[in-house]
């Protein structure tokens, strides 16, 4: 039984003008699809990560798993639960508490006013629990010193305060943690530490992991399936050996040939065509379209649906 | 499971503070520590004027006519008695009544910017971080207000005030009307400034944290926000305390404010203008200079207090 | 130092403050050639950008240089002031920061922008100015330049900004160019997009390049030339292939093993211990001797020895040995 199943997810926002302005200046509603009927499921004590550019809507598809944004259509269920529509309090309670996040900014994502334990045992202490002791506990297993528990985070460097965010975010003892580009903002070296942390973690507590990055690499090296995401739309889905060695969707094929590496020296890279479209007016069609080297009269007609292929899930017309 | 260590000690938010570049930038700068010596001299007197006055000036049995018009350190000539700033008309001995009325002065200044303080803050956190109608009819309010003058705003207050209260309880309810008008034109500064911070701060990842524990909006604005918006509130505050104390003083001093019998400083200039003319000049010239004096070491000090917290200059 | 376009000489940067002098450079020597790209690589808090910022006359008081030598073009330049600093900026030295939207004016056209920066330090007229104007929006690849030359910063996405930004760089044909990050901030397409203009760009032109960034990706596709700097002093410096694939400083090794790519398979990442230390806590000696798992004596005793080309500054580099 996956622990998070996603179907048909959609997430529109509107960013139109003031009614008045729209109305002098004779402008539509200006809609803006972030996320596109994206389908995927998350098996328990597995890393599912999501990749993308930015627009691709791999933030708001975060933030609609854990509930701080609720879907336009489509369901988002957690253990079963559907937390943008159940009634029973105690039931989203219960399922509150089973998750949590850990964000890309460590300098935003720490209340600048508040100690670092009552930062770490919010989670707890918000919902009457006991947190005696929890705070240093948690701090030594993020391997840093209970002795910090009294200091502000102001006194901590970037990875460091990485840390205590996760900490933070393991208080409540949740299953299931979404991780927005939690390395992204952190130096290679902080990077590792970081990221082993959180394999070694996940292994202790059997935790699930969400990863949402645009960093190949790091996804490469830490998920057990990855997602890729454009303009809102899941285009391929595989494990990362598949993804990485029989790309199917030619945007994957664009992202991994542009990604620089490291021992490309000297290399003259197949550059990607044209930019991310708008969101606000995205191509008929496929979206990838007016990017794409294969694109025929199909593509711009008609949106591809999600197949499978071997064990991988791709969403061209073309890809076989 | 090892013995964790022992806590070390944390430091105290006072130790932090003292530690800080705020504080140290405060110990290097002359303006700001000679501004507050001066207003801390000036209140403390203000506090204990019961003890540090010769005389109370209020108390009618206290008083001798014969000691009226008597100029500064020059001895009566009816009585022989000699006071330090020279007697009003009445004969009270005008440091005394300076004393007194700062009392008033700083009592109905306090008073009043701690109810815009109130006031300001928590419309603008609900207006800023609930956004929508709530945030526009809030806003809009403030607007209105601010086309007209705040004295004007003060004076209408208080003559409707004055309106609907008996003639007996006129006089004890004017320091009250005082401190209530003042305050209701003054809010809409820290209603914009902690609105804008509000908005700023709502993006901030702890925020979105502290919601995804499913914590109230309540609880959010309250614990989380506030304290990261008191910044700004600080300098307003510090500055809008001597804009309150000369609004007092103006009331007071066209006659709408704080009563003979309960003066304040705006209240002896208006008694003193009286008399200037005449040659007692005394009586006009101590209240205005301890009046500015006060006004102006708030105004210095909020002057520095804004310069120093501007992340921008450090 | 004959035909380098960029010199740097002994170059410390010190900025005094409350808790002591802080040195975010220390020491640095560098060259760079016409036509050649250097990467200046380091962790936040190196002390490379700030280098950078000392050679184009751009550092913030209290930071002030210590001691060294700038020298551009056989002219020193680390004790020009004020006017001739400002002529000098734009004119030979070209700047690219990394964020496209702060780096641009939001209230002038970019045809204006570019206009005026030519104007200012070339000796053309108008109308010929806007002409090389639309050519260099051309060059950079901005689609219907002659069009477009009359709008605004905030009409362009992240990506065509920063390509007007290079334009704005290159167009008083600098001899050098210093850029900051500048890709950090735009997706990995579009990165690669950068990457390649400024590669094209400056080889045809002849321009030096100072590429300052963290990403080791970007460095081993667009430098010829790598300096990795570690709390403000040079650890290594080097041709780029050398340095990447067989790095003699224990920190570049240690940095090269720890990237998700040079893990590949394993559970778990290589990790230097411990983080670099703060700026004003520098250990003495060599500033990595806590992390080495090779540090002796010698390495908490005595100063990092100084580098010449293709060196690291460690008393004990990195062998065949050691790392099998």
């Amino acid at each position: 039984m996956s622990l998070i199943s996603v179907t048909s997810l959609s997430r529109v926002f509107d960013v139109s003008k003031p009614w008045l302005n729209r109305v002098l200046e004779r402008r539509p509603k200006a809609l803006l699809t972030a996320v596109s009927e994206v389908d995927f499921e998350v098996a328990p004590r597995s890393t599912y990560a999501l990749v993308g550019e930015s627009g691709s809507g791999k933030s708001t598809i975060g933030r609609m798993l854990v509930g701080l944004l609720t879907p336009t259509s489509g369901e988002v269920e957690i253990n079963g639960v559907n937390l943008a529509t159940e009634r029973d309090a105690d039931k989203v309670d219960a399922i509150r508490s089973d998750i949590q996040m850990i964000f890309q900014d460590p300098f935003a994502s720490l209340n600048p006013r508040w100690r670092v334990r009552d930062i770490i045992v919010e989670p707890v202490v918000a919902r009457g629990g006991d947190a005696t002791g929890l705070a240093e506990k948690l701090l030594e297993q993020v391997g840093l010193s209970a002795l910090d528990a009294g200091k502000f985070p102001h006194e901590f460097s970037g990875g460091q305060r990485q840390r205590i965010c996760i900490a933070r975010a393991l208080s409540s003892e949740p299953k299931l943690i979404v991780c927005d580009e939690p390395t992204s903002a952190l130096d290679v070296s902080v990077q590792a530490q970081v990221l082993n942390l959180m394999s070694d973690l996940k292994d202790n507590f059997g935790l699930t992991y969400v990863l949402i990055s645009h960093d190949l690499t790091v996804v490469q090296h830490m998920a057990d399936r990855i997602g890729v995401l454009y303009l809102g739309r899941l285009v391929e889905e595989a494990s990362p050996k598949d993804l990485f060695a029989n790309t199917k969707h030619p945007y994957t094929k664009m992202l991994l040939e542009a990604a620089p590496r490291m021992d490309g020296f000297g290399r003259e890279a197949t550059l990607p065509e044209g930019e991310i479209p708008d969101p606000i007016n995205p191509p008929t069609g496929c979206a990838f379209h007016p990017r794409c080297p294969l694109a025929t009269d199909v593509c711009k007609a008609e949106r591809p649906k999600m197949r499978t292929i071997n064990a991988t899930r791709v969403a061209c017309h073309l890809a076989e | 499971m090892a013995e964790l260590p022992v806590k070390a000690a944390e430091q105290s938010r006072l130790r932090v503070f003292l530690d800080s570049d705020v504080f140290y930038m405060f110990r290097k700068s002359p303006v700001a520590v000679v501004s507050t010596i001066v207003f801390a001299t000036l209140v403390l007197a203000a506090v204990f004027a019961p003890l540090i006055a010769p005389t109370n000036p209020f108390d009618p049995a206290s008083l001798n006519l014969m000691n009226g018009f008597t100029g500064p350190m020059a001895p009566n000539a009816f009585t022989g008695e000699s006071f330090l700033l020279g007697t009003d008309d009445q004969g009270r001995d005008v440091f005394s009544t300076i004393l007194y009325g700062m009392r008033v002065s700083l009592f109905v200044g306090v008073a009043a910017v701690l109810l815009a303080m109130v006031l300001g803050i928590t419309l603008g956190l609900i207006s800023g971080y609930v956004g929508g109608w709530t945030e526009t009819i809030i806003m809009r309010t403030a607007d209105v207000q601010l086309t007209f003058p705040s004295i004007l705003v003060a004076m209408l207050i208080f003559g409707v005030a004055k309106g609907i209260t008996p003639v007996e309880y006129r006089d004890q309810m004017a320091i009250w009307v005082l401190i209530l008008a003042i305050g209701l034109s003054d809010w809409v500064q820290f209603a914009r400034v902690v609105r804008g911070a509000t908005m700023v701060e709502k993006r901030k990842e702890y925020v979105e944290a502290a919601r995804l524990i499913g914590r109230t909006p309540y609880a959010i604005m309250l614990r989380h926000i506030l304290p990261n918006v008191l910044s700004p509130v600080l300098v307003i505050a510090t500055i809008s305390l001597a804009l309150a104390i000369i609004a007092e003083a103006t009331l007071s001093f066209l006659g709408v404010g704080a009563p003979a019998t309960q003066p304040s400083l705006g209240t002896l200039i208006r008694i003193g203008q009286g008399f200037l003319f005449s040659g007692e000049w005394w009586i006009l010239l101590f209240p205005a200079v301890t009046l500015l004096t006060l006004a102006l070491s708030v105004n210095l000090l909020g002057d520095w207090l804004r310069d120093a917290l501007n992340p921008r200059l450090r | 130092m004959s035909d380098a376009v960029l010199s740097i000489r002994g170059l410390s940067v010190e900025i005094p403050s409350r808790s002591g002098t802080v040195k975010p450079v220390d020491g640095v020597s560098y060259d760079i050639r016409a036509g050649e790209i250097l990467g200046v690589v380091g962790e936040s808090g190196a002390g490379k950008s700030m280098a950078g910022n000392a050679v184009i006359g751009l550092l913030t008081p209290p930071a002030h240089i210590a001691a060294g030598e700038i020298w551009l073009n056989g002219t020193r330049i680390d004790t020009l002031k004020g006017e001739d600093m400002r002529r000098l900026r734009g004119k030979q030295i070209g700047m690219v920061f990394q964020d496209p939207l702060t780096s641009l004016n939001p209230l002038l056209s970019i045809g204006d922008q570019l206009t005026e920066t030519m104007l200012t330090h070339l000796d053309i007229t108008r109308s010929e100015a806007r002409t090389r104007a639309i050519a260099a929006l051309e060059e950079v690849g901005i689609p219907g330049a002659a069009e477009r030359i009359d709008s605004y910063p905030h009409e362009f996405s992240g990506g065509m900004r920063q390509r007007v930004v290079i334009a704005l760089a290159l167009c008083a044909e600098p001899s050098l160019i210093i850029a900051d990050e500048p890709t950090t901030a735009l997706d990995v397409s579009v990165q690669a997009q950068i990457i390649a203009l400024l590669k094209r760009l400056c080889r045809e032109r002849g321009t030096a390049v100072m590429l300052i960034t963290h990403d080791m990706g970007v460095i081993a596709e667009a430098a010829d030339r790598v300096a990795v700097m570690y709390a403000g002093r040079l650890a290594e410096l080097g041709d780029v292939r050398d340095v990447l694939t067989a790095p003699r400083h224990p920190y570049t090794f240690g940095l090269m093993a720890s990237t998700p790519l040079a893990s590949q398979g394993k559970a778990r990442l290589h990790q230097i211990e411990g983080a670099m230390p703060r700026l004003n806590k520098v250990p003495e000696g060599c500033p990595f001797n806590p992390r080495c798992a090779y540090a002796q004596d010698k390495c908490r005793k005595a100063p990092s020895p100084q580098i010449a080309d293709r060196a690291a500054a460690c008393w004990f580099p990195m062998t065949a040995e050691k790392v099998s």
